[in-house]
């Protein structure tokens, strides 16, 4: 049940500081978008914005719309907590809850949003998760065990199990990989090849290589200097991205020449 | 044997480069042996008072080894040793008075410690016998109705603290529970006394008096150790909790407030040991009596604090009994609030054991 989602004209805010400027975008249903540019850039501001997580923190806020399947995300009547529901996130460093279980991690959405299972309903939904994030195999065995015993390659998937199993439309990932090794990485790379059938998914990444490698389209950001906001410079299919930018900046931030 | 074992040893000796400008390891415990042997000796020969002679062997010990070190070792060597030298002491400081109350404490409570004290009143007893059960009662229940206030307070003016507190009335909060940590005890005794004589009349004396002063003192310690522990939940599992689609409520109960259980808990058992000692509050509103009051509504209650005062201040005739006994009740008190440290670990490891 993968969703499109059409943004236009966001900007966003931390207090009165303007962090990002008049974004327009759409994002392809069951595709990879990336989004990639340098530091303090605004790409993960954006990305918190499209499930409304930017505005947890105090202060923050958004001007614009998300219109996800013909739904504003940023309506009047919408509870962000809602939204969450349908858009899920995986942040940069794996954070499993410390105090539970692989097996209750990956049951947490469900349990802690009060929905009652029965528990064989319960068993079949983390056993699908933990497949459907390729970790099913690894921990099997040590479902009881917590979810901080697991490697950080794995503790990540465990997350990605985590997300999933609360069957979001949308799958938002804020550079997954930056803090894993070569070998976690491409499990993870082969995990949202593989995820992309169900989701939509956005990942934001500081690689270069691992965008071209997963995604369908990319977008550019970049920020004129520091105290401006960041701008969405350039959309494209990755391929098109990496290979003809139609922009110089773009093409400069690619090869390396940035700055 | 003292002045021989403080010589340097020859430097060309010294085969490993590794090891060469480092004091052998016998050396330091050879000085402080030797200046011991020096102490003790003086004192056998001389009379001198103990305390002096302490003092004088620790800065003797001092001197001797940074001495020796800075000879050997060289300056940077020798301030580590003087160092050594100064916290090992002022820990040794910090430890004696404690050690001394247990040692005290258990010596003269240990005589009239039995089965008798724990389970007999002194109801009808002059002189010799008699117990402390009403007190343990007391005290018991009066600590338990104290936690059962002050805990669910504590525990959500905490939460209300860090998770949504913004602005002027979160800290305006904040600075009450900081002056609220300073209240004298009496003062919170008075305070309850005070409002409950409003209701009951000025000769107003219950338990749940009792238990309601010793939630003033106990609420801003919960606070204070609670909202240090919500601190310490990373954020990062907050925004995990909310990415999933959960409520800020049911993130706060069920993410943040059982991953800080372990240390909520043992702060929470910390403050009742805080109070369970408190003799003022209770001298005015809970009052004392000779028989079992297990109604924290109803009546006089004893409690082991007040026991303990009376029965040392107004031990009867002829007064050793009394004095016993009070020391017994100072004993029962100790145990209790051991047991409660015992029972705080317990509890931790029981919430961190999926942690780890």
């Amino acid at each position: 049940m993968a969703k499109r989602i059409d943004v236009s004209d966001l900007d966003i805010f931390y207090g009165s500081f303007k962090a990002v400027e008049s974004v327009n975008m759409s994002i392809e249903p069951q595709s990879v978008t990336a989004l990639i540019g340098p530091s303090g850039c605004g790409k993960s501001t954006f990305l918190r914005s499209l499930n409304r997580m930017h505005e947890v923190i105090p202060g923050a806020s958004v001007a614009g719309k998300v219109v996800m399947d013909g739904q504003d995300l940023y309506g009047s009547d919408v509870d962000p907590v809602a939204v969450r529901r349908h858009v899920g996130m995986v942040f940069q460093r794996p954070n499993p809850f410390p105090t539970m279980s692989i097996y209750d991690n990956v049951a947490a959405g469900v349990r802690l949003n009060s929905g009652r299972m029965r528990k064989a309903t319960l068993d079949e939904l983390v056993e699908s998760s933990l497949r459907g994030a390729n970790l099913w195999e690894e921990v099997k065995d040590r479902l009881g065990r917590p979810g901080s015993s697991l490697s950080g390659g794995q503790q990540q998937r465990l997350c990605i199990a985590r997300a999933i199993a609360i069957k979001p439309e949308v799958l938002l990932m804020d550079e997954p990989c930056s803090a894993l090794d070569p070998i976690s990485t491409l499990a993870i790379e082969d995990l949202i090849y593989q995820l992309k059938s169900d989701f939509t998914i956005v990942i934001v990444t500081h690689n270069m290589q691992q965008a071209a490698r997963v995604s369908d389209r990319t977008g550019f950001f970049n920020i004129e200097g520091t105290g401006k906001p960041g701008r969405l410079i350039e959309m494209d299919a990755t391929q098109r991205i990496f290979s003809n930018p139609s922009v110089k900046a773009t093409e400069d931030y690619i090869t390396g020449r940035f700055g | 044997m003292t002045s021989t074992t403080v010589t340097p040893p020859d430097r060309k000796r010294v085969q490993n480069s590794l090891t060469s400008g480092m004091l052998p390891r016998w050396v330091p415990p050879a000085i402080v042996a030797g200046i011991l042997a020096v102490g003790l000796a003086a004192g056998l020969l001389f009379d001198v008072n103990l305390m002096l002679a302490a003092a004088f062997a620790v800065v003797g010990v001092g001197l001797v080894l940074t001495v020796v070190s800075r000879q050997v070792e060289g300056a940077r060597r020798a301030k580590d040793r003087l160092v050594t030298v100064v916290v090992t002491s002022a820990f040794v400081l910090a430890l004696l008075p404690l050690v001394s109350l247990l040692i005290t404490v258990v010596q003269n409570g240990i005589e009239r410690f039995d089965g008798e004290f724990l389970t007999q009143t002194m109801r009808g007893v002059l002189g010799e016998g008699g117990g402390a059960y009403h007190a343990i009662v007391g005290t018991l229940l009066i600590t338990a109705a104290a936690a059962v206030i002050s805990v669910p307070i504590g525990i959500m003016c905490a939460v209300y603290l860090v998770e949504y507190g913004r602005g002027r009335l979160a800290r305006a909060v904040t600075l009450l529970v900081d002056v609220m940590t300073g209240i004298p005890s009496i003062v919170a005794g008075l305070f309850a006394f005070a409002m409950f004589a409003i209701f009951f009349g000025p000769s107003v004396r219950f338990g749940i008096g009792g238990a309601v002063a010793l939630s003033v003192l106990m609420v801003p310690v919960v606070v204070r150790s609670s909202e240090e522990m919500l601190k310490l939940v990373p954020n990062e599992l907050r925004e995990a909790s909310y990415a999933l689609g959960v409520s800020k409520s049911r993130t706060v109960v069920k993410v943040v407030l059982r991953t800080a259980a372990a240390g909520i808990a043992t702060g929470v058992t910390l403050a009742v040991a805080r109070v369970i000692g408190e003799t003022a509050p209770l001298l005015i509103i809970a009052g004392s009596t000779t028989r079992l009051n297990a109604d924290l509504f109803e009546g006089r209650m004893s409690s082991l604090p007040i026991f303990t005062y009376y029965s040392y201040t107004i031990p009867g005739v002829p007064p050793e009994f009394g004095v016993d006994r009070a020391w017994a009740a100072a004993l029962t008190l100790f145990v209790i609030v051991m047991l409660l440290n015992l029972v705080a670990r317990a509890i931790s490891r029981y919430f961190s054991l999926n942690s780890r």
